[in-house]
């Protein structure tokens, strides 16, 4: 599947416009995602910081990203899981950057691991791993 | 009125919906709460801007991990003695079936209260209770807010 399309497809989702998500690079099995930071997504008024849902939805979108990077023809993908650890709070008033890998891909499932972070990838505030079915039919997981 | 007043003022008068309002990220999602008995219900109200999959159309999987962490939050808040802001440790959620472009409900039961974490599992479905769109569990750190 050429990047390019993969670029179109991402942007062209509504939840990801709704966040705000830009995508800053895209490569062979690699995504990497912005989430500018906004108060309609905070999740603890007292401090700013943002809620872990907008963390949480970031990681799936680049993760599902990486795994289209990584396909060679376009097939509808489902996730089959996601987990996601927080390491540290967000800063309040600050960017977060996620960046996703598809590591392994078989017949029928892809394999990812993403980190989310300010500006130091070593210094991260979630890392996750997902896995994904590819070819799905609509509106089914497998 | 800081967010742990707000929540201590919930307590009291049992109404959690203008807490969850005083959430901008809850409002963004669409939660509402709701007792169902003994349980506590969230529900995510269906807007376009919740869409993963235009072509399905289905929700998009960050907005059910986000109801379904949401949900266990809740339920931790309204079920703990005292006033304490669970911190999410780790969440796993497993996709069962898409999201379909309708209300998505959820429900979370305590497994384990420890003194320091809580795990939770946590089941999100749409209009069948029955069939599950996803399921989760999630453990968090939970300490009083004074600390």
């Amino acid at each position: 599947m050429s990047l390019k399309a993969v670029r179109g497809f991402t942007e062209g989702i509504p939840h990801n416009k709704a966040l705000g998500m830009e995508m800053l690079e895209l490569d062979r099995g690699e995504a990497r995602f912005k989430l500018p930071y906004d108060p309609k997504l905070v999740g603890n008024p007292d401090t700013g910081v943002l809620h872990g849902g907008a963390i949480t939805a970031l990681l799936d979108a680049c993760s599902g990203a990486s795994v289209f990077a990584a396909l060679t023809e376009w097939v509808p993908i489902a996730t089959l899981d996601l987990r996601i650890d927080y390491l540290r709070a967000a800063e309040a008033g600050r960017d977060v950057i996620a960046h996703a890998t598809c590591y392994k891909k078989t017949r029928n499932v892809a394999f990812t691991r993403a980190v989310a972070y300010h500006d130091d990838p070593d210094d991260p505030i979630a890392s996750s791993v997902g896995t994904f079915m590819l070819s799905t039919k609509p509106g089914s997981t497998k | 009125m800081t967010l742990v007043e707000q929540l201590a003022a919930a307590k009291q008068s049992g109404d959690y919906q203008a807490l969850l309002d005083a959430v901008p990220y809850s409002k963004f999602l669409g939660l509402s709460a709701r007792s169902d008995g003994d349980a506590l219900i969230t529900t995510m109200r269906f807007a376009d801007h919740l869409i993963g999959n235009p072509a399905l159309p289905a929700l998009h999987g960050g907005t059910l991990g986000a109801l379904m962490e949401s949900a266990a939050i809740f339920e931790l808040l309204v079920r703990a003695e005292t006033v304490v802001l669970p911190k999410t440790i780790t969440l796993t959620v497993d996709y069962l079936r898409s999201g379909k472009p309708v209300d998505t409900h959820a429900r979370a039961f305590v497994t384990r209260q420890g003194r320091r974490v809580t795990n939770v599992r946590v089941e999100a479905w749409q209009d069948d209770r029955g069939k599950l769109i996803a399921a989760a569990a999630a453990i968090f750190l939970v300490k009083p807010a004074q600390e």
